[in-house]
């Protein structure tokens, strides 16, 4: 075990002498963007375990050491983490835990300071937790987000986005089963061993690269001739992307013979240092804090734009593009202020909009039993979106330690039979029309 | 409209729902040739089988077309590979062919409760994962009050009143109903008003902001068959009978449905279907997670009943017995039991049974045996009642003695091992927890409304599925793979048992699951403990919950410790309530005697209290000899003679000098009126925004005062059944205003509050921060009204003046310089408010140090001043002898200190500082109140407990709903007041 230092308040430090010898344990949450990401970390001397664990036991673990009323993504990711050092697979002496923490006003911020009590609580307090934030919050001596690194990050989460945006519209159509993932592993490789050489990270190296991966799955053998119903997933970041926290969804709905449309992780972000510009706005503040936080949005809406030219300018034209933050951000307008920004805030709605305006109107809103910003951005707005556009077909779904997937897969299935005959009406009318 | 048949002369719909099958047969012109209704006692698949081929002699060698449904059809159709059909889109199928002018379809089921409305645009709607109630709720209530259903309906015709009782889930209602009957209500008045919480449930979890109007047609089992239940719908949907359809074969129209949409091109031979239900009866899905078995032979079981024979109570043989005896009594939730024991303490008599919702006659009875049996050879020397129904007992039979539970638990349970340090007793309705140090009751954990799936919920399954508590219990000791069916509340563990069924499971495998889900539910939600180590050395269980060997197996083995169970453990709380007795002065024992007995009567009549705004429902009791007793009251003001206490109340002062703030001020009024709802932030802010609006010359006019009445008015606009009542309140709050013809009204989104320094950041909640925006949404009126829900942040005072200048120029043409001076003055009157709330709580402080009286400081939220919201806690408290005060009033007297959770909320940061506080304070002692739904308490509750057990004070939480019960509360401020000696 390396030797343990704290910091004046007391928080164990994860030294440089950790960095060396510590496997970090991570939870999983978007497989594909994650993976890059791990791989990427490991290019900076960080080894780097994501948790694909998914069994029963998880949750057990998590009810045992979490607050039974504290937010299900606290309560699956602390359990996770703890199933993972008990399991046996870890010597305890040379682990640690990595945890993103977003901060703002939602209880989630807490997630880290509740992972610290768990382990308190499970005997396991010598064992360093990393928070990963751009807020400067908690630093570590062995942990270093340096602006190469972030940059990388950054890269990984655009691949990431647009592999899986792209992989949303080829995997129910393929006539092969098995060629898309086989693609993703090849991109996947192919991306981190770019980025290792520092290629695919300018503007430039992006705008090929993207290009290259937009043609590669355009040359997948597809069968388009029955367009599936396409349903939108959004929600609460974690049970939203986690197949672990949402029981297996995007799964699931391939499996009701949907394509699923999952809104990327590049928005949430945008909307998140969005929200330092709004704060100021709004409340007056720092001008310098307003000026950074613009141009570090303005650099990543930079490089968005490229992802979604890579899509629209493909030779085939196959696939329909994703929007961007910019779009979302009017779209909203008039539903919630910018200043709603815990949780997911506007952006959550702001992506229900987008769905609907791009002809997704069937869409599973996801979120942890009891969500507090959901209340107000998800439940709280489905009626106005329902009066708005009638043909809105939203659907909102509760994760939860109790609650089954039987009663969340049968809501689903409602949700599916009213868009199959809303289908069926169109289609009804439109042939009368004809007449 | 049906294309060809093909040859297909039949179709099948088959409902497979929660608790029952139905299958019906269509003729090829839409006639029913066949139906039935059954219920499956949880063999879904065999039933749908046996049900299907009863129709045999029609469907013989026929080809025909079907599809399954019901929220159990799902797996049974996957596995049958057969067609399925959601039930929702296929009763809205049926409904569109019988009655084609509809507006809405209600539909109740076992367990289910859906809406569907028709018109412009096709909307279902399904109760979410946390409103049960419904048929399963009904059948519990049903047992609660030891009835059958119809008898249940019967009753319900002849009410004269309805009570309130929460509609937000069986659990809520459940605590409600239990106090009434305890404390003597009508059980005809109990049943139309669980008619109407079903009612009021369906309304508020589904409507949701759309208006209910038009033709209405009614379906499922319970509304086909109980009249009470549909007339409480006509009633308050204010239906005729041309409006309220409650059309033919309504328990079946999912089936019915189902046949319709039953896919014609898609030919089966009657005998393949027929076959492919029943094989797939007999697959057992394999996905379903199992948990560790009870008992692996007959053998361990033997030895572990033999080391549990040990704590028993002396032996006495009560047939020959002559001398003194001590009178015990528990008037529990759902049960009553009885003690008659000797000095010794050995047992002369005993009774334990449920208390059929009546425990006066019950004891009458129980009194008149041990007389009749006794005799003279007793003499009677000193009696003592506890639990829910203390107080109506002991006025009933004049006993000399009422005592908390916590209190008579401890008792017995020191009887049988006095070194013990933990007590945990799980009885029909409650799990009650307390660690005892230094031989005081030193923390008690109860648990909450939501999780209280406890002994009465085994048993009311049991009942549903055929079978005695006792076999069912035994049925699970042997069971190989106990079904996991979660540790939370009942209507989840209702759906837990659907999907094991559905995955195959035998009842035995449930019977364990359940005993193992009650103990789980018992240690992580209730106790909260991870290991052993958490709870004590030497731990007493009780409860008649632990008298079934399979929770008493459950929970040792969960905690891995060998624990003491005495052979009583049902009888505890009488037994102990029996040996305080024993503890009385000997002179003047009151209980009645024989002959008084013999003439007793006892009359309940309810009645409404008119001495306050809170119109508690009161249910006086009389007794012969002139004995009263007026229950369902929150203060004194109804038992006469006695005013209330007087003593100092600082939610009381705020709370007044809060509402006070309304009208012109020192402005003149001129720029017309501006309505504040008065709920969430406004209990901080008021005194702030009072003095920016009256000197900008508007006058101030706040919503009416909250009430349930006023949450009921605005109910149907809430979108989120599980946010806190604090929100759903300010729904009521916008309609009073609109009633009262204010147009304008403001309401800020505010995601930052002041920023007293006392924490890591200055954050509202993310409810109290946007709701404004939601209400905006929802509120149909709101779209007519000026609703003005600016994002402000008080807490940059400059900012806040430019903004608000730009703002109200913008709005209203107010110019600019007026606005900043306003604002100048709302902050020096914001600081001048909460200068005034801390000196005043500063002259209680020294009062109550005078006097020698204990200090509570509450902890929560500035709107948990609301009456309607903290339903009377305050004066309860005061009732006790001890002076309030809240936390916002002492949260200054500290300064910043770095927490273990993230300090980031404003309203948060106060309490964690004034628990640092109280515990420098001797005679001071804190409890929180948190609203049920408040994700941030998940996090504050853990931490304030540290904080103060780290300075040696008790963590008491009193969690508070729409339900106005305070049972649960009483018994904890009692407790704490008895083990601080206050």
């Amino acid at each position: 075990m390396a030797k343990l230092t704290y910091d004046k308040q007391g928080r164990l430090l994860f030294t440089k002498e950790m960095k060396t010898e510590y496997t970090l344990l991570m939870p999983q949450m978007l497989p594909v963007t994650f993976t890059i990401m791990q791989k990427v970390f490991g290019l900076y001397g960080y080894n780097i375990d994501v948790l694909t664990t998914s069994h029963r036991g998880i949750v057990e673990t998590g009810l045992k050491y979490v607050h039974n009323d504290t937010c299900y993504p606290a309560l699956l990711v602390i359990g996770q983490l703890i199933e993972a050092l008990n399991s046996g697979k870890y010597d305890k002496d040379k682990v640690g835990l990595l945890i993103t923490q977003t901060g703002g006003g939602c209880r989630a911020s807490n997630y880290i300071h509740l992972l610290r009590k768990a382990l308190t609580r499970a005997g396991l307090e010598h064992i360093p937790v990393v928070s990963v934030n751009l807020s400067g919050l908690e630093k570590n001596p062995g942990f270093k987000l340096t602006i190469p690194l972030v940059r990388r990050l950054i890269a990984a989460m655009l691949y990431g986005d647009l592999i899986v945006w792209l992989k949303n519209q080829c995997l129910p159509y393929e006539v092969i089963p098995g060629v898309t993932d086989k693609l993703i592993t090849h991109w996947i490789d192919r991306i981190v061993s770019m980025l290792s050489g520092g290629i695919g990270l300018s503007k430039k190296d992006m705008r090929k690269c993207m290009s290259e991966i937009a043609a590669d799955f355009e040359k997948l053998e597809l069968d388009k001739t029955h367009e599936k119903p396409r349903v939108g997933v959004v929600g609460e970041i974690y049970v939203k992307y986690a197949p672990l926290g949402n029981n297996g969804l995007e799964d699931f709905l391939l499996s009701e013979g949907c394509e699923p449309v999952v809104p990327g992780l590049t928005d949430f972000m945008l909307f998140k240092i969005n929200n330092r510009v709004v704060d100021v706005d709004l409340y007056r503040g720092l001008r310098l804090k307003k000026f950074l936080a613009s141009k570090f949005q303005r650099y990543i809406e930079g490089l968005q734009r490229v992802m979604i030219d890579a899509v629209k300018s493909a030779p085939g034209q196959k696939f329909r593009p994703m929007g961007s933050f910019a779009e979302l951000r009017g779209l909203v307008r008039g539903y919630l202020g910018y200043g709603n920004k815990m949780g997911e805030g506007w952006l959550l709605t702001a992506e229900m909009l987008e769905l609907i305006h791009t002809g997704t109107a069937n869409i599973v809103c996801t979120q942890p039993f009891g969500c507090l910003p959901n209340h107000v951005v998800g439940k709280g707005m489905i009626r106005r979106l329902k009066d708005d556009f009638p043909e809105s077909n939203i659907v909102a779904i509760d994760y939860d330690p109790g609650a089954t997937k039987i009663n969340q897969e049968n809501r689903i299935k409602l949700m599916l039979s009213n868009a199959a005959r809303s289908a069926e009406m169109k289609g009804s009318d439109a042939s009368k029309a004809s007449v | 409209m049906s294309p060809p048949t093909r040859g297909i002369m039949y179709r099948i719909g088959i409902d497979i729902g929660s608790t029952t099958v139905k299958t019906i047969v269509l003729s090829e012109t839409d006639d029913i040739l066949f139906r039935s209704y059954e219920r499956h006692y949880s063999k879904t698949r065999e039933k749908a089988a046996e049900q299907l081929k009863s129709a045999a002699e029609l469907l013989r060698g026929k080809s025909v077309a079907v599809a399954i449904t019901g929220s159990a059809g799902l797996g049974a159709a996957q596995s049958a590979d057969l067609p399925f059909v959601q039930e929702v889109f296929a009763t809205a199928e049926a409904v569109r062919r019988t009655v084609p002018d509809t507006s809405a379809v209600i539909e109740l089921g076992g367990e289910d409760a859906k809406i569907i409305f028709f018109g412009r645009s096709l909307e279902e709607r399904m109760n979410g994962t946390c409103a049960g109630g419904t048929g399963a709720f009904i059948d519990q209530m049903a047992t609660l009050l030891d009835v059958t259903v119809p008898e249940l309906d019967k009753l319900s015709a002849r009410h004269e009143r309805i009570y309130p009782i929460a509609s937000r889930c069986g659990v809520f209602a459940k605590s409600d109903i239990q106090p009434i009957l305890n404390q003597g209500g009508r059980r005809e008045d109990l049943a139309a008003s669980i008619f109407q919480a079903v009612v009021d449930q369906t309304l508020s979890g589904l409507v949701q902001g759309r208006e209910l109007s038009g033709k209405i047609v009614f379906l499922g089992g319970p509304l086909t068959f109980l009249m009470g239940l549909r007339e409480r719908f006509i009633e308050t949907l204010e239906l005729d009978e041309h409006t309220a359809i409650f059309p033919e074969n309504a328990e079946c129209f999912a089936a019915f449905g189902a046949a319709l949409c039953a896919d014609d091109t898609k030919a089966y031979q009657f005998e393949d279907i027929c076959q492919k239900l029943e094989d797939s009866s007999k697959k057992i899905d394999q996905t379903g997670y199992t948990l560790t078995p009870l008992f692996r032979s007959p053998e361990e079981i033997a030895e572990f009943r033999s080391h549990h024979a040990g704590a028993a109570p002396a032996a006495v043989d009560p047939d020959t017995y002559t001398g003194d005896a001590y009178l015990g009594i528990d008037a529990g939730s759902t049960t009553t039991k009885l003690a008659l024991i000797t000095p010794e303490g050995g047992i002369l008599h005993s009774f334990y049974g449920s208390n059929k919702g009546n425990p006066v006659s019950i004891l009458l009875r129980e009194l008149r045996t041990i007389y009749d049996k006794f005799g003279d050879r007793i003499t009677i020397r000193g009696s003592a009642a506890t639990g829910y129904g203390e107080a109506l007992i002991k006025s009933a039979f004049n006993l000399d003695l009422g005592l908390v539970e916590t209190m008579a638990h401890l008792r017995a349970a020191r009887h049988f091992n006095p070194d013990v340090d933990y007590i945990i007793d799980i009885g029909g309705q409650d799990v009650k927890c307390f660690k005892i140090r230094n031989g005081a009751v030193d923390s008690i954990m109860l648990n909450e409304a939501c999780s209280s799936g406890c002994g009465s919920f085994i048993e009311t399954f049991a009942n549903a599925m055929g079978y005695a508590i006792a076999d069912f219990a035994n049925l699970g000791l042997l069971a190989e793979a106990p079904s996991d069916l979660g540790s939370r509340c009942t209507v989840f563990m209702n759906s837990s048992v659907k999907q094991a069924q559905k995955e195959g499971a035998g009842v035995d495998a449930i019977s364990a699951g359940l005993s193992i889900s009650v103990v789980k539910n018992a240690v992580y939600k209730v106790v909260r403990a991870t290991g052993p180590q958490d709870l004590g050395r030497n731990i007493v269980v009780q409860g008649g919950t632990f008298l079934n060997d399979a929770v008493l197996r459950a929970f040792e083995s969960e905690l891995g410790v060998a624990v003491t169970r005495p052979a009583i453990s049902e009888l505890m709380g009488a037994y102990g309530a029996a040996l305080t007795a024993l503890d009385l002065p000997p002179e003047n024992p009151g209980l009645i005697d024989f002959a008084a007995l013999e003439s007793f009567v006892h009359e309940a009549k309810p009645s409404v209290c008119r001495l306050c705004t809170n119109n508690c429902s009161l249910t006086i009791n009389t007794f012969s000899g002139g004995r009263r007793h007026i229950s369902g009251n929150r203060c004194s003001k109804p038992l006469g003679g006695e005013k209330s206490s007087g003593l100092p109340n600082l939610i009381k002062y705020k709370y007044e000098k809060l509402r006070a703030m309304n009208g012109c001020g020192q402005g003149d009024g001129t720029r017309g009126k501006i309505g504040i709802p008065f709920g969430l932030n406004m209990f901080e802010t008021m005194p702030f925004w009072f003095e920016f609006f009256t000197r900008l010359n508007f006058e101030v006019v706040l919503s009416e005062e909250s009430s349930r009445a006023l949450y009921l008015r605005g109910q149907r606009t809430i979108p989120s059944d599980t946010v806190c009542y604090p929100a759903k309140l300010m729904h009521g709050q916008i309609e009073s205003l609109l009633d009262m013809g204010v147009d304008t009204i403001f309401l800020p989104c505010m995601p930052y509050n002041f920023d007293e320094g006392l924490g890591d950041n200055n954050y509202n909640c993310p409810v109290a921060a946007y709701y404004p925006e939601l209400l905006a949404a929802n509120m149909p009126r709101l779209e007519s009204a000026r609703f003005l829900a600016p994002y402000f942040g008080l807490h940059k005072k400059k900012g806040f003046m430019t903004k608000a200048a730009e703002y109200f120029n913008a709005e209203f043409n107010i110019p600019k310089h007026e606005t900043k001076s306003a604002a100048r003055h709302a902050y020096a009157a914001y600081e001048s408010y909460i200068a005034d709330i801390e000196a005043e709580a500063a002259r209680y402080i020294d009062f109550a140090r005078a006097n020698s009286k204990q200090i509570i400081v509450i902890a929560g939220r500035p709107y948990h001043t609301d009456p309607e919201i903290n339903h009377g806690i305050d004066e309860l408290i005061t009732s006790l002898g001890l002076v309030l005060i809240t936390e916002d009033a002492v949260s200054r007297k500290m300064g910043y200190s770095p927490r273990k959770v993230l300090n980031q909320w404003t309203y948060q940061a106060r309490m964690y500082n004034a628990a640092r506080f109280v515990i420098e304070q001797p005679d001071m002692q804190m409890v929180q109140l948190v609203s049920f739904g408040c994700g941030t308490d998940a996090i504050t509750t853990d931490e304030l407990r540290d904080i103060l057990e780290s300075g040696g004070k008790l963590y008491t939480q009193l969690k508070i709903d729409d339900i106005s019960n305070l049972g649960a509360a009483k018994i904890r401020l009692r407790s704490l007041v008895a083990a601080t000696g206050g």
